[in-house]
């Protein structure tokens, strides 16, 4: 072997992991970690939390990734596809953990692929459409400073896998908020027309936020997000909005009518072509 | 006659000898993701390996050069396990890693931030006013162009004095 570029590598075959995409050829993410669900700890019950977190990672991600293209300039596409690799790179880690937990043995490409809508347990900001960039940097903000507080919790977890999982997502949740945030300032402070999306991203993201709460038993997670919404909407000389809130959860498997296309896409090559490889 | 301590520094000395996919010029023994190296009484090595980013794309081909490095080294049974505990801060970035990175023109990172044990991660809103040096020519002044680059764990900077962009590792 005489350089070891990724590319190179890529030619080359890794014994019977001849692939290197998602899903392929990485078969575990959590390989050769003591698995063993910890005393006390209800195996169906960490597997179900596991699975939710490892769903609102995916379709975060998946929604982040259609931006590529598509975004307003180069720097700003990297950012969005760079803040989904990661949230990726959370969904694989969770569920790989949740197969493990709840016993049925399910991989990641089984939980990613081969479920149908109802059976998705994220949350229903993560699935909406992208909208204008406003919304998703509205959505984003939310979401991260969401996921960072409970993941900043999780930390703590009895259960020793998950606690390591969120212990080095809470550092790349810090910078997907403070890219989100840094945005908002820019946005809500900017043009006029700027301005009236932001606006616009706050009311419609809004509605959503209970649903976020509600999905944890810890009850000032709540209060520590509207004061980050609150610090960075005073930034932008705005004021993050009061509406009332969208009953039903995402977690209960009640989604809106936009996470059966979502899957469609995302899933649509890998039942096509059962265990394709390339 | 091989010991087994000779058997274990030759396998560590293989391990550590693979590049990193995305930072070719470092190894990783330089960027600090090697956890251990163990050799079994049956001669199977046994390689731990830590995620930089959840995300790395690049995981999958360390561990395939690793077990690929090993093997030519001799050893016919390896694994190549992953450790996410205690999580990778670039602070696990040797000096030795640190200088080839800023040889290469790309900003080495400063000290990781401070784990909080505890408590909500604060939101900072005001411009930082670290500065991260030209690796090129040591200018002070330099600026983010974006917090996100080619890879997960670099920004862009310009630099304001030779108007060159370089990368930056960021401090995580």
């Amino acid at each position: 072997m005489h350089d070891d570029t990724a590319y190179s590598a890529l030619s080359e075959e890794h014994e019977d992991d001849a692939r290197w995409a998602y899903g392929t050829g990485f078969h575990d993410p959590l390989h050769g970690i003591d698995t063993t669900v910890p005393e006390g700890v209800d195996g169906a019950e960490l597997g179900a939390y596991c699975l939710a977190l490892g769903d609102d990672a995916l379709i975060s991600a998946q929604r982040l990734a259609e931006w590529c293209a598509r975004a307003p300039d180069l720097e700003e596409e990297m950012a969005l596809a760079n803040i989904g690799l990661d949230l990726l790179g959370q969904a694989r880690m969770l569920y790989t953990r949740a197969g493990q937990a709840d016993g049925s043995g399910r991989d990641e490409d089984d939980l990613a692929y081969f479920r149908d809508p109802a059976e998705f347990r994220n949350v229903r900001l993560a699935e909406l459409p992208n909208g204008d960039f406003a919304f998703t940097i509205v959505r984003l903000l939310a979401l991260s400073a969401w996921r960072l507080a409970v993941f900043t919790r999780l930390t703590a977890s009895p259960d020793p896998v998950l606690a390591a999982v969120a212990a080095k997502g809470v550092k790349e949740l810090a910078y997907h908020r403070q890219y989100a945030a840094e945005w908002a300032v820019r946005l809500g402070d900017g043009t006029e027309e700027s301005r009236r999306r932001m606006v616009r991203a706050m009311e419609e993201v809004a509605p959503y936020l209970e649903e976020l709460y509600a999905a944890e038993t810890c009850t000032t997670i709540g209060e520590e997000v509207e004061a980050v919404l609150r610090q960075v909407a005073g930034e932008a000389g705005l004021a993050w909005p009061r509406v009332r809130p969208l009953p039903g959860s995402g977690r209960d498997g009640g989604h809106t009518e936009h996470l059966a296309p979502l899957l469609a896409e995302l899933q649509g090559t890998a039942r096509a072509f059962p265990g394709a490889a390339w | 006659m091989v010991t087994a301590t000779d058997l274990l520094e030759r396998a560590r000395r293989a391990a550590e000898e693979v590049a990193d996919p995305e930072l070719p010029m470092l190894t990783l023994a330089d960027l600090g993701v090697l956890r251990g190296v163990e050799v079994g009484e049956d001669g199977a090595v046994t390689v731990a390996l830590t995620p930089t980013y959840t995300g790395c794309p690049a995981m999958a081909e360390m561990r395939a050069d690793v077990a690929r490095r090993l093997r030519a080294a001799g050893f016919a049974e390896v694994r190549v396990t992953t450790v996410l505990d205690p999580p990778w801060t670039t602070d696990w970035i040797t000096p030795e890693g640190r200088r080839k990175l800023a040889a290469c023109g790309i900003a080495p990172p400063g000290p990781a931030p401070a784990r909080r044990p505890q408590g909500p991660v604060p939101l900072t809103l005001s411009p930082t006013r670290r500065t991260v040096p030209c690796p090129r020519c040591g200018s002070a002044d330099t600026e983010e162009i974006s917090r996100f680059s080619a890879t997960a764990c670099k920004a862009l900077r310009r630099c304001r004095s030779c108007l060159e962009p370089f990368e930056h590792v960021k401090d995580i």
